[in-house]
């Protein structure tokens, strides 16, 4: 059984999804979730068309079914979530407060999560990511350090236990109402919700993909929680053949998140430090966990420092702890766009990336850029964005001048991945070391050595100073061998500090349980470790497939320590064995005390499961033989978010920033903790029945097309298969319209205006809700401004507004208007400002009233109010 | 030539002498056809590599000859991808050898139409100036509320998902070493 959602597979991940069609000939069912009907929906059993921005309240309505049919793998979730952990009696649901949580501060627009505990553990359990959300110097101990005392009701029936909180919070999910929401039949999602119950449990298991179809939304977090949710109720976490599969869109997207170059993380999620941590201590104390494998936090973040400023970092001078910049809240793209649009950047490095294409609000994207004093480009060929000052739509117009933007811009040409050495991190955690077969063209070089390079300079203008600020460029490790007629750096060397060694004797080491917190170990990236095991590049292993299991552990390497399936311990029941025959996976062997089976055990080796913790420990002695959830300080998966999702411990559906119909299930409208950025340059339309903005968009890719183009729209073979910018209407809405198949349709939001050629198709079909029918328009996003084959970009439309967890925009769910024909002039609310408001027509609220107080009310660092 | 031969060479008397009334067992296969021989032989070295678009991380086999790029092809050993590539896979080729590549570095100066050549180390000299230059400007020991933050905020980072985990490596120790903590790449997208 595989539910794909939030993603078309067949078009977008091709070559993958060769494994769903190899389930389906086996016997799987397919489900394809989507607004649009593609070739994942030709190639699945059922199709189920619903408005783009409501899966939160259809898979509800399947996580209702499940529990008033009492439906879930019980031995599963008693055991291993925390169906059975009760909360504290401070707790209220969104259906005791209009669709907020308790916790709720109107001044800080925020939640206090301390009504959101277990009970009897004294105050807070850390969740295994995103611990950074809450710093805080004030804590008494390290969090989770009583995990052995939490309340635990076996039976599910305590009032306050969160099996029974779940049901109370979905009860009015029901097949009818959400049917209304998602504009689909009662019927549609029923079946869904059976074959899911049926495809799990010992025997069988069930699998949900999704891609940015579920990340991209102001509540994106809440919909991957929601399909979490439905997995662990059914047993299909930790399971061959279960899970929730992330569909990444690009060659090493995990591994620019696992060694982030992101404003929040340091490798190996290790979070930055932040300006509320008063000193070294608070900051451990903030992130380590007081059991599970986040206790050994220390080891993880010494050694790091170790890597980075070797003999500079020891326990006086706290690893050089207070050499890290800190961080004071929100500083991602979006947010430093803003500030960049403001005048308060004067450079910006662009490496393989399109924001004045590819990023939301392209206008104000490329007026962010404008204001820059330096910019530095690399990429194959001539970006839009390193030409912005040259053919973007504004100055082509005469909008802008060229000689008014002040911006100077270098531009480098980029090495090719087959011109260099390195890994990529895909999709499965599986790292794959890709190798040098020929030396890059003329001035194109890696990033690698620009930035070694870069690094070398700047130590060299440094190298005199002796100003505090500049000691950590100073002391940086930055020591590579290079090779080749251009003296590159070895990518391999890299790949070892990454790995790390034993200081003592520069041994690699082998696994990050070897990591030490007393500045013995050096190792780069901890959940890397492993990788260089023995000396040997484990990422270059390739084994051909037909000559390994099925399960290929030599090929390549994943990480952590080359486990190829997270929280693998649950394919295994309570006691070790193999819940069925069919699903067996890992298991204990009582022979030789220790866990075995087809994969490496993501579990500690030699526990057993009948081990159990004294109420005393902690750290990793504190998990017991039935915790498969090992980053978990409680060791389960948890159904209920204590902790660790800023926007509540549940989710709940709340409608996009712009929606075309009223929340039908709370009266709180949008989700209340959404990043919004309120300027002029940034309109919203109305909450819903914004009368100029009447429709649905959502955007999309196509086969033939990577993001923004950079890699596909100047190569002819690809330009030939789809050369021109579309949009996808239905008939009904080509009629409403007056839109003709291959004419033209202009598209408009209040940022900005595109225009398309018109798609007229039954692939989109209407939407009835409340008795009314709504439209969605299907935009592809590969175009724009440069290139072989050019077009408008449809990121020109979208709107700065974010999920407060992750920070990423909302594009696959907005309002529109479309009418036939082509645009002489675009206009730009980032150049022209926005376009008038309706008169005599009041917005309807998108929060609930008193949600923020009004002189009390923090400006959060994302927002200006210009207005 | 032989009557035999010219028989040999018509396909249908080939099948009725091989019994293949289908002529699916290779009856079909003129000689022209049975010789040809896959460009890809001629390589001097088949470099395995991974394909740089989507995560799915599908093998693929970089054929050199003469120190060039003459093929790219699916992996058949890659246990992910059994040697398959989508269209834009099969068109890596193009992306790694087409003319749309630029090869030289190129200078925009402020106020400019257009742009200029420039030497790379040149360009190299002049960025790591302007870092120093805005990183001295904007250096921010304290904030606001005279916590210590140590850092700069007038330089920022937005990185490609396609960049080596080396290559981030690189960028986000260098980067916090130098007190930049806007670092963001397409994860955030």
């Amino acid at each position: 059984m595989i539910v794909i959602q939030g993603s078309n597979m067949a078009e977008c991940h091709p070559v993958g999804f060769q494994w769903v069609m190899e389930a389906k000939e086996r016997g799987a069912t397919v489900i394809h979730v989507d607004p649009r009907f593609t070739r994942t929906s030709a190639m699945a059993d059922v199709h189920v068309p619903i408005r783009a921005g409501t899966d939160i309240a259809f898979l509800g309505g399947i996580i209702r079914y499940i529990l008033e049919n009492d439906r879930c793998f019980k031995e599963y979730v008693v055991h291993y979530t925390n169906a059975t952990h009760v909360i504290g009696e401070g707790f209220r649901d969104t259906e005791d407060l209009g669709g907020l949580f308790s916790g709720w501060d109107p001044a800080k627009r925020d939640y206090e999560t301390a009504s959101w505990q277990y009970e009897g553990v004294g105050g807070e359990i850390p969740a295994a990511g995103h611990k950074e959300t809450v710093p805080s110097d004030s804590q008494a101990e390290v969090r989770g350090s009583h995990v052995t005392d939490i309340e635990r009701d076996e039976t599910l029936q305590h009032p306050r236990c969160v099996y029974q909180i779940l049901r109370r919070h979905y009860a009015r999910y029901t097949p009818e109402l959400v049917a209304e929401i998602c504009g689909t039949t009662p019927d549609l999602i029923v079946r869904v919700a059976e074959e899911l119950c049926r495809n799990s449990g010992r025997e069988r298991t069930g699998a949900f993909c999704y891609a940015v179809g579920w990340t991209q939304h102001s509540v994106g977090v809440q919909y991957i929680r929601a399909a979490s949710i439905i997995q662990l109720l059914l047993g299909n976490v930790g399971r061959p053949g279960g899970g929730i599969l992330a569909l990444r869109g690009h060659a090493s997207i995990q591994g620019s998140t696992d060694i982030p170059t992101l404003f929040n993380l340091l490798p190996g999620y290790i979070p930055m430090a932040h300006a509320l941590q008063a000193d070294f201590d608070a900051y451990m104390k903030t992130n380590t966990a007081g059991a599970g494998f986040w206790a050994n936090f220390p080891a993880y973040f010494v050694s790091l420092m170790r890597a980075w400023f070797d003999e500079h970092a020891n326990r006086e001078n706290d690893w050089c702890f207070h050499w890290l910049p800190a961080v004071t809240g929100d500083h991602s793209h979006m947010t430093t766009v803003a500030d960049m649009a403001d005048g308060k950047l004067e450079g910006y490095f662009v490496m393989g990336e399109n924001p004045a294409a590819g990023s939301m609000n392209g206008a104000l994207q490329r007026k962010g850029l404008q204001k820059l004093k330096w910019l530095v480009v690399r990429d194959f060929q001539l970006t839009e964005t390193a030409e912005f000052w040259r053919t973007s739509p504004e100055v082509v117009a005469g909008d802008v001048d060229p000689e008014d933007i002040e911006t100077e811009v270098f531009f480098f040409p980029a090495a090719a991945h087959t011109e260099k050495d390195g890994t990529f991190t895909n999709t499965q955690r599986l790292l794959q070391w890709h190798h040098k077969a020929v030396e890059p063209p003329g001035d194109c070089r890696s990033d690698l050595d620009f930035v070694y390079k870069l690094g070398k300079r700047l130590k060299r203008l440094y190298a005199v100073s002796r100003e505090p600020k500049d000691r950590p460029i100073q002391a940086l490790t930055w020591d590579y061998p290079t090779h080749g007629p251009r003296h590159e750096p070895s990518a391999e060397a890299v790949l070892r500090e990454i790995n790390g060694w034993r200081v003592a004797d520069g041994k690699p080491l082998a696994a990050y349980t070897e990591l030490k917190d007393d500045g013995s170990t050096v190792c780069g990236c901890w959940i890397y470790c492993g990788c260089f095991k023995d000396g040997v590049n484990q990422t270059a292993r390739r084994r051909p497939g037909r000559e390994q299991s099925w399960v290929a552990p030599e090929w390549g390497w994943a990480w952590p320590d080359n486990r190829r399936m997270l929280y693998n311990r649950a394919s295994a029941d309570p006691s070790g064995r193999p819940w069925s025959s069919r699903k067996a996976y890992v298991w204990w062997d009582e022979a030789r005390r220790q866990w075995s089976g087809h994969d490496t055990p993501d579990f500690v080796k030699d526990r057993p499961p009948s081990y159990r913790p004294r109420k005393d420990q902690t750290g990793v002695d504190a998990l017991s033989g039935i915790d498969p959830f090992i980053m978990q300080a409680d060791g389960k998966g948890w159904l209920f978010a204590p902790d660790g999702v800023l926007d509540g411990p549940l989710p709940t559906h709340y409608e996009p920033q712009e929606s075309v119909i009223e929340n039908l299930l709370y009266p709180q409208q949008c989700n209340p903790r959404r990043l919004e950025w309120n300027r002029k340059d940034n309109p919203y339309h109305f909450a819903y029945a914004d009368p100029r903005f009447p429709y649905v968009v959502t955007t999309y890719r196509l086969t033939e097309h990577h993001t923004a183009g950079s890699m596909t729209r100047w190569l002819s073979w690809l330009s030939e298969l789809m050369p021109e910018m579309f949009c996808e209407v239905s008939p009904e809405l080509a009629a409403e319209r007056g839109l003709r198949h291959g004419g033209w349709a202009t598209i408009s939001t209040a940022r900005g205006q595109i225009e398309a050629r018109v798609l007229v198709t039954r692939r989109l079909r209407p939407l009835t809700m409340r008795g009314r029918t709504f439209h969605q328009i299907g935009l592809p996003y590969h175009w724009s401004y440069t290139g072989r084959v050019r077009g408008d970009a449809a990121n020109d439309l979208i709107a700065f507004v974010a999920d407060p967890n992750v920070h990423i925009q909302e594009s696959k769910a907005l309002t529109a208007n479309i009418a036939p024909g082509r645009l002489s002039r675009r206009r730009y609310a980032a150049f022209r400002g926005p376009p008038k408001r309706p008169r005599r027509v009041e917005p309807p609220p998108r929060d609930l009233a008193g949600i923020s107080s009004a002189h009390g009310r923090q400006p959060r660092q994302e927002e200006w109010k210009k207005e | 030539m032989g009557i035999f031969k010219v028989l040999r060479s018509w396909p249908v008397a080939r099948q009725i002498a091989a019994g293949d009334a289908t002529a699916l067992d290779g009856t079909a296969v003129s000689e022209r056809t049975a010789e040809l021989r896959a460009r890809t032989v001629a390589a001097d070295r088949a470099v395995q590599s991974v394909c740089p678009y989507c995560a799915v991380g599908c093998g693929q086999k970089v054929y050199v000859k003469d120190g060039r790029i003459m093929d790219i092809e699916g992996d058949e050993d890659s246990p992910i991808s059994r040697g398959r590539l989508c269209p834009k896979g099969a068109a890596t080729f193009q992306l790694v050898t087409g003319d749309h590549r630029v090869h030289h570095c190129l200078y925009r100066r402020p106020g400019g139409k257009d742009w200029e050549l420039i030497p790379l180390e040149k360009a190299m000299d002049l960025v790591a100036e302007r870092v120093r230059d805005t990183r001295d400007r904007t250096w921010e020991q304290k904030d606001h509320k005279r916590k210590d933050v140590q850092r700069t905020l007038g330089i920022a980072h937005l990185g490609g998902a396609t960049l080596d985990d080396e290559e981030n490596y690189l960028l986000k120790k260098l980067y916090t070493a130098l007190g930049i903590v806007q670092v963001e790449n397409q994860a955030r997208i």
